[in-house]
This record gives C-alpha cells, structure tokens and sequence, in this order.
C-alpha cells in the first residue's frame, strides 16, 4: 500500500515555544488515521502545519509523493481539504451557500460548478433548497454539511478534519460522522482526524496515535486500543477518563 | 421527601423576538431535595434557562411566570431584588461552563473568593482571606497562597474552574446549580473537578442541579435525571434505572454516542418526532 501522508521529525515552533517537537507520522492510501490528546497537546498544529497554516521549523511533510517545500502549489490545495470545529467560524457570514461553494471552483478555475454543486450538496444530504441561504439560516450541523460539502466539491484524495463535531450536539455528531465515513467508503478518501474524544476515534479511525505536549506518545491499532492493549500509562489515563465518571 | 428544597411547579420563561413570542421552558416541574438532580438536553431544550430562571438570572425582556417557585419556603417569584440578591450567591450558587469567561480577567483570584463572602458576611478581611485560602485547599489546589495571587489567565481551566467552585462554595451556599460545569475541560481534568465537586456536594448536604448535554455524564454523577426537549421535561428518571428509560429521545440520546468497544456503523441517529415537542 503506498503511504498518502508522510511526516518526519515535523518541528512547529511559535516565538520560543516548541508546539511540535519532532513528530513522526504516516498515513497509507485510503486509511482513516485518527490524532488524539488534550488540548495543547499539539494535534490540531499538525494538521495546520500539513496545510501550511503554522510555521515549520524543520522537517519534512509527503504528501501523495511529493515532499512539500516552503509554499504548496495549486495542486496540493485541489487534493487535501480541511474541515474546521467551529462550523460558526468557518462559514462566511455573508456569502449563500452556493457562492461559498463557487469559490473553491473559481479559484481552481473549474468549469462545471452548476453540476458539482448540486451533487456535493446532493451528497451532504442538503437538497436544492438549502443553495441560495446564508449561514445564519442553518443549524450546526448543517453549517457543518456546508464545510464538508465545500471540501469535497474539489474532489479531493485527502480530507484533514478537525474536531469535525465536538461543536454538535450528540445526536448531530452521530449524523455527521455517519455522513464523513460514508463519504470516505463512496470516494475512497484518507482521513487524518483530530479529536479529544477517544471513542470517536476508535469509531472512525483505525489507526491513531496518542499526542501530549507536542510528541507522540504511542501509536496503535484501533482494535488494540478497544482491547486496552496499550503500553503508556498517558494512554491508560485518557482510556479511563473517557469511562466516565465512577464514584469511589 | 421531609425537606423539599426546591419545589418547581409549570415553569415559563418567554422571550419577545421580531416574529414573536419565544417560549424557550414551557411548563417545568421538579421537585429537588438534598440530592443530585441532572438536567440533560441539547442545545435550544431550555436546560440553561431553567438554571438560570431559578438563579434570578433571566435577561430582563424575558418573563419567567410559573404556579410555584419556592426555595426553601421563599417564593422566588415575589420577593424583592433586594431579598434576591441576598439569596444569589450566598444561598443559591452557581457554577458555570468556562472559567475563562466567568471569571473576572482584571482581579486576582484570591480576590474575587473574598468579594463573594464580604459581599454576603460581616468578615474581617483578614479571616476572609483565611476562608478563602481554605476554600481554595479544599478545591484541592497544591499551593492555595501563591494561587490567591494569580489572575484567571496566569491558571489553567482546570484551576480556573476549581476555583469558580471555591467561590461558589466559600458561602456555604444549601443549593448549587452547575450549568456544564466540565464541558470547556479535557477529559481527565473533567474527573478531577467532578470528584471533588461530589466530594463537596456529599460533605455538605447541597442540593445540586447539574446541567448538562452528556446524558451518560449526568447519569453517573446524579441519584435523578430531568430529561428535557424542546422547553419541556420528556422524562424524570432514576440515574440507576437509565437503562430502561421509556422515552424515546432519552434511548436515542443514550444510543447515538460512539462507545469504545461497540462496532457500530453506521451508528444509530435520532428520529425526531413533531410529538415529542407537543
């Protein structure tokens, strides 16, 4: 299988402080790679660092075979797309839903926006009628089909996603990550997601690694993780914690 | 129960909007000893605004009206802002969800513990500081007299919130309502502020209202769950017997998150149905 993502000793640093100390990851074709820890722990920093939107210090990011340099070309931003949290913050306020989705296209100078946006739409499960509203006119997790609608209309091989439903509701969130995995078995994407939530990663990734303070504390195997077959007591911590709460 | 605390009894809260009346709680009743209550729902069910009606804390343009709202024999509907005031913060307190938001970002900690108990008792300052120190210790806080000294953003939000509970808790308030109290937190700082909110509720005899989104949350932390959808109470269920709830939105609610050694895919949504909101 080849590897979709490959990152080596990936440094983020910001001012004086080391966000990324030396990361090491990689991601095959068509997995669904999952990012867990706490806040700070610097997961949500290397999805930027992927896409460009944090500093690099040193290291190396593949992606799809090409080792990215300083800037990314047009092409990386065509095959790997982004889905933020915030489904409030990611959407412009001012902007229908069809122009929101026109943009990527104009800005990839794609011609046949009239048919990707009524199928992306289509395939969020948003009907035509959602197309000429405004973000203020949808619910959460709408807002959310919007961004994810928005990163698939560029048909690309590699979806970041970053706590995609920690800002929905639980009976939301179980749609939407319904909706993400059934997108990803349709167009055969890679996933690399961020979350806190160790069961949602068990749910929606096979393979993860436990992020703290910027490193990586272990990497398994989805099965291992539900057989708590971990070797860092930080994992144990975080299996536990998600138990909920028991009264001694 | 022989010492009701707070009794609710067909509880409204209206918002005016441009298109009209907003009912966000249409008609809550619950009746609350000295026990855990949870209050579960999503967002937009009215959970918060039950919380905040009972606190005193409904934005003036809303009206709250209900048959009865008494704390402790008071009718909370009658008495004078003035009794009001007395009774918030001293008698009834309040935990909310963010410590970077509930705090005050321009006043130490310390501070602002003992703005709340000279607010209420005629205290020294000097004995005000001693309480607050020992609040602070109780919160289970390492080194209380150097935190004394901290402003909110010097703390993290695990600290931070202990601390809201220290401030909450150094009047030795009878009824406590914690409106998502963990929910800006990690998980495993979660369990800490939990475990010693229970340690506290449990010492003192509090009532406790904790509101919340995390139904499995609430159920392992409460001896009773309020289940609301849509401004209104679905189902009053015993945290034990949660398992066979009745109501079809609290099953849903209960069967809809992604558990850890269940293979679920895909996983089970919510039907809404018209009637549930009825």
């Amino acid at each position: 299988m080849t590897a979709s993502i490959i990152v080596e000793g990936l440094e983020v640093v910001f001012d004086r402080f080391r966000a990324l100390k030396g990361v090491s990851l990689e991601v095959r074709e068509g997995e669904s790679y999952g990012l867990v820890g706490e806040s700070g722990s610097g997961k949500s920093t290397l999805l930027r660092a992927i896409t460009g939107l944090a500093p690099v210090a040193s290291g190396t990011v593949t992606v799809n075979g090409k080792t990215l340099g300083k800037t990314r070309d047009k092409a990386f931003y065509r095959d790997v797309q982004m889905v933020f949290q915030d489904p409030y913050g990611s959407l412009h306020p001012r902007q229908t839903v069809d122009r929101l989705l026109q943009e990527p296209l104009a800005v990839h100078g794609i011609a046949d926006g009239e048919r990707r946006i009524e199928r992306a739409l289509d395939e969020v499960g948003l009907g035509k009628g959602f197309r000429f509203r405004y973000a203020h006119q949808l619910s959460g997790g709408q807002r959310q089909r919007v961004a994810i609608a928005r990163a698939l209309i560029l048909e690309p091989s590699l979806l970041l996603l970053d706590e995609p439903t920690s800002a929905l509701d639980a009976s939301v969130q179980a749609e939407v990550l319904n909706l993400l995995e059934e997108v990803r078995r349709r167009r055969k994407l890679t996933f690399l997601m961020v979350s806190h939530d160790l069961a949602i990663i068990t749910h929606m990734c096979e393979r993860l690694m436990v992020m703290q303070n910027g490193e990586a504390v272990e990497t398994l195997s989805a099965s291992q993780l539900i057989g708590h077959r971990v070797s860092e007591d930080y994992t144990r911590n975080l299996l536990r914690a998600s138990e909920g709460f028991v009264r001694v | 129960m022989s010492d009701m605390l707070l009794e609710v009894d067909d509880l409204r809260v209206t918002f005016p909007t441009r298109t009209g009346l907003v009912q966000a709680v249409r008609g809550v009743s619950f009746s609350l000893g000295r026990e855990r209550l949870g209050i579960v729902g999503e967002s937009g069910s009215g959970k918060s605004q039950t919380g905040r009606a009972i606190m005193g804390l409904t934005p003036p343009q809303a009206e709250v009206s209900a048959k009865k709202l008494a704390f402790d024999g008071i009718d909370l509907l009658s008495v004078s802002p003035r009794q009001r005031r007395s009774l918030r913060g001293n008698r009834i307190a309040m935990i909310l969800q963010d410590p970077k938001y509930s705090l005050d970002p321009v006043m130490t900690i310390g501070r602002q513990i003992v703005e709340t108990l000279r607010t209420h008792e005629k205290v020294s300052k000097a004995e005000a500081r001693e309480r607050a120190l020992a609040m602070l210790q109780a919160v289970q806080i390492r080194d209380p007299a150097r935190v004394f000294d901290l402003y909110p953003h010097e703390v993290s939000g695990g600290m931070g919130q202990r601390a809201m509970i220290a401030m909450m808790l150094v009047t030795g308030p009878e009824l406590m309502i914690a409106d998502e109290p963990t929910s800006a937190l990690d998980v495993t700082v979660q369990l800490d502020v939990l475990k010693i909110l229970d340690k506290l509720v449990a010492e003192r005899g509090m009532g406790l209202i904790f509101i919340s989104h995390d139904l499995r949350l609430v159920s392992s932390f409460c001896d009773r769950v309020v289940v609301m959808y849509a401004g209104k109470v679905v189902e009053q269920i015993k945290a034990s017997e949660l398992r066979d709830a009745q109501h079809p939105y609290t099953r849903g609610l209960l069967n809809c998150m992604p558990r850890i050694g269940f293979e679920r895919h895909p996983l089970p949504v919510l039907d809404r149905k018209p009637e549930w909101a009825a």
